[in-house]
């Protein structure tokens, strides 16, 4: 065997003078860092094999434990820096394409820290939303221009398929298979809770949550898994996955160590096959043959639910949005690059697409000036970290956001980025049923229910702020906005003024 | 039975009709390409005269559809059950993503066929295509069963190029003495044993009844069949960050 150059990441610290020898650490962590030694009636760690998901720490009855990262490194290099250096190791030693997870951690700016929202004085007089009302209810969909009259002069008042969101955030595609059963299960009782909806990304749908299904998005993705007649009626809306923020431009892969019975009968593939999501859809090389796929979900559904295309932030985003746009769709969602993921290539993730703040700005402009704004409603995600950053979404031009990492964590995600290899310690990226067992889905919707509830008061106060009583009047209002630090190139994309103007 | 005369209809009026219509046999004359006819229904069965625009019986899930005449691209996209049968050809993308159900085509079917179908349990899809199918048959093909016939090829291999790229799951019959020259490496090859002539007699029953065809000819002829090396291609690809 060759030399392994890895020094480990992190540092399991343990206070021999606090632990207790419970051993809850040993059964805590599927990583199996800590071990009991028996010989000297202690515990020894293995810090090779830490993710530093702090799930021991947390655990540790007497506070025992920290995990450090290492102070070991190689010699200051501004331009090898030790990550990079590290990388080449591990793919000298294995000739893999290197696979990570969630969002990317590199250091890209993050407009929405760079964008500051208004508030009313003296000329206007902000709203207190304890007293006045203030609305938050979305309706997401095509909305049409015209009045049309039947052949007797009556109001038409039929509308074209709406999804109607209590408050303007859903809970973005994560597939069963990605996240666990009890993880799908906590977003879609919070998102019946809320009045708002989760996605079933490309997994299918288990037969247990189809009673969410008036909370619930669809996904149609290349792989078309679980995708039946049946499937595509039991949902309020159906996604149509063009791409991801974290990894535009190529597919998914489910590995089939990961495809248990569970899986197997919810994507309808044997167990323990690879899932594979081309690239492409195979169906689709045009906005024509997009416009195909989306009747075709329509004339399957009867006409009754929206469907939406969900296409990652790239560089022509503006261009091809209005393509979509005009294919027939009612709703587009833009994932920006900041997304996260169950497995991407992690040079794809760190390195292809745009930020979403971007991408929003110019997508929304685009779509005014050739006045087919109203044809299509835009979602937006891609790293939506707080109340803020959707309020400054909505004042860019969004109707509505999609989070997904953000309500991981409220389900327990520590963000230690080790996704793909299944042994989340915290029951969320995981199918083994021992560690599945951890997130109690009862608990899990409350705490999200917790968070999106924070967060509409929280936007209720700053659109108060702003003298504004309803979303409807905050959208697209980037008079709101005025940008931070940014020069104007970035100024102009974004359609603001810089702080201070 | 109900009888409509499609003409020029278009294809929303159409498929609202049909959606609509309580009879569970349905003919449709004249038809001119009109899209998604039949899709995801379940309980009617309909003949088609004439052309049957893109999209025929997506997510189809059990009834019977005829066409008299071509079909174009998409026939039985996503379908999970059903039967489509095409008296001639019909486009790109054939049976796309097919879970189960069979799609028999008379004559010869375009690029992209039987592209990533697949199985799972009872559903078991097949197509067969009498004639040729285009490039890219069966890539990322995930399980189901193809059968090409050649029946106008005199022994060439009776497909485009691509054949089975990617596939990691079931199989394809094709009926020639040479093989095509470009086959990739996830897929192996080899000739017809006993076991997959009785399965493509099987199969061969009633195509050849409906297109009336003499099955045991056919089976005298020689069979290749196309296999997955792996059902998991892409495991030693990745190492983790
Ligand atoms: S992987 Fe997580 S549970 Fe295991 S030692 Fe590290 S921090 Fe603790
Ligand atoms: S979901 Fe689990 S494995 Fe993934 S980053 Fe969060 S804690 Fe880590």
């Amino acid at each position: 065997m060759g030399i392994n150059y890895l020094y480990p990441d992190f540092e399991v610290h343990r206070d021999r003078e606090k632990c207790i020898t419970c051993r809850v650490c040993e059964r805590q962590c599927a990583n199996e860092v800590h071990s009991y030694d028996a010989e000297s009636n202690r515990m020894v760690s293995d810090d090779t094999k830490c993710v530093n998901c702090h799930r021991c720490v947390s655990l540790c009855p007497t506070h025992a434990l920290k995990i450090v990262k290492t102070n070991h490194g190689f010699k200051d290099n501004a331009n090898w820096k030790g990550d990079v250096i590290q990388d080449i190791y591990r793919q000298a030693d294995s000739g893999g394409v290197l696979l990570a997870s969630m969002g990317t951690p590199k250091d890209y700016p993050v407009y929405w820290d760079k964008m500051l929202i208004n508030a009313s004085q003296v000329t206007n007089p902000s709203i207190d939303p304890l007293r006045e009302p203030m609305e938050t209810k979305t309706f997401l969909g095509q909305k049409s221009s015209k009045i049309r009259r039947d052949e007797n002069g009556k109001l038409i008042t039929k509308t074209d398929p709406q999804l109607a969101l209590n408050i303007p955030i859903m809970f973005s595609a994560m597939s069963y298979g990605s996240i666990s059963y009890n993880a799908h299960k906590s977003l879609a009782l919070a998102a019946q809770k809320l009045g708002i909806f989760y996605n079933t990304g490309e997994g299918g749908l288990h037969e247990d949550f189809y009673q969410y299904g008036k909370n619930t998005i669809v996904q149609v993705a290349s792989g078309r898994f679980g995708v039946h007649p049946e499937y595509l009626n039991a949902g309020a809306a159906i996604e149509i996955k063009m791409g991801q923020g974290a990894k535009p431009g190529i597919g998914g892969h489910l590995p089939g160590s990961k495809i248990g019975e569970d899986i197997s009968k919810t994507r309808m593939i044997p167990e323990h096959a690879d899932a594979i999501s081309p690239a492409p859809h195979h169906d689709i090389y045009s906005i024509e043959d997009l416009r195909q796929l989306v009747y075709t979900l329509k004339e399957a559904t009867a006409y009754t639910k929206p469907i939406i295309v969900k296409v990652a932030a790239v560089h022509n985003i503006s261009a091809i949005a209005s393509g979509i746009a005009r294919s027939g769709a009612d709703i587009i969602a833009i994932d920006g690059f900041r997304g996260g993921t169950g497995a991407a290539p992690a040079r794809t993730r760190d390195n292809v697409g745009i930020p979403i703040e971007l991408a929003l700005a110019s997508v929304d402009t685009r779509l005014r000036q050739e006045g087919i704004r109203n044809n299509v409603s835009l979602v937006v995600g891609g790293s939506i970290r707080s109340s803020a950053d959707v309020i400054k979404a909505i004042a860019l031009g969004a109707d509505a956001i999609y989070i997904a990492t953000s309500a991981l964590l409220a389900l327990g995600c520590h963000l230690c980025r080790t996704c793909q290899s299944g042994k989340c310690n915290w029951g969320i990226a995981t199918q083994r049923p021992e560690l599945v067992k951890r997130l109690n889905p009862e608990v899990g919707s409350e705490r999200l229910v917790n968070l999106i509830t924070a967060w509409n008061h929280e936007i209720k106060e700053m659109m108060g702020g702003m003298g504004i009583n309803s979303i409807e009047a905050l959208r697209g209002n980037r008079l709101m906005l005025r940008g931070i630090g940014l020069n104007e190139t970035e100024l102009q994309i974004l359609g603001i003024a810089h702080a201070g103007q | 039975m109900t009888t409509i005369d499609v003409g020029l209809k278009p294809f929303d009026e159409l498929n609202r009709e049909i959606r609509a219509c309580t009879d569970d046999t349905l003919v449709l004359n004249d038809v001119n390409g009109q899209r998604y006819i039949g899709c995801a229904l379940s309980n009617k069965n309909i003949t088609i005269n004439g052309t049957s625009g893109n999209a025929m019986g997506a997510y189809l899930d059990g009834c019977t559809i005829t066409v008299n005449g071509n079909a174009q691209d998409a026939t039985g996209d996503t379908m999970n059950d059903g039967m489509i049968i095409i008296h001639g050809s019909c486009g790109d993308a054939a049976g796309y993503s097919m879970r189960g159900g069979k799609i028999f085509i008379r004559d010869s079917a375009g690029y992209r066929s039987g592209i990533h179908m697949k199985a799972y349990e009872e559903k078991q899809p097949l197509i067969i295509i009498g004639d040729r199918a285009g490039s890219f048959l069966g890539e990322y093909l995930a399980g189901g069963t193809i059968i090409v016939l050649g029946l106008h090829q005199e022994g060439k291999a009776p497909v485009g190029y691509f054949c089975g790229t990617g596939m990691h799951g079931g199989k394809i019959y094709l009926r020639c003495d040479t093989l095509p020259s470009d086959l990739p490496q996830q897929v192996s090859s080899s000739d017809a044993t006993q076991e997959d002539m009785q399965e493509i007699s099987a199969h061969l029953e009633s195509y050849c009844a409906i297109f009336d065809l003499d099955k045991e000819a056919l089976l005298a002829s020689h069979f290749y069949v196309l296999r997955p090396n792996s059902s998991t291609p892409y495991k030693m690809l990745y190492t983790n960050v």
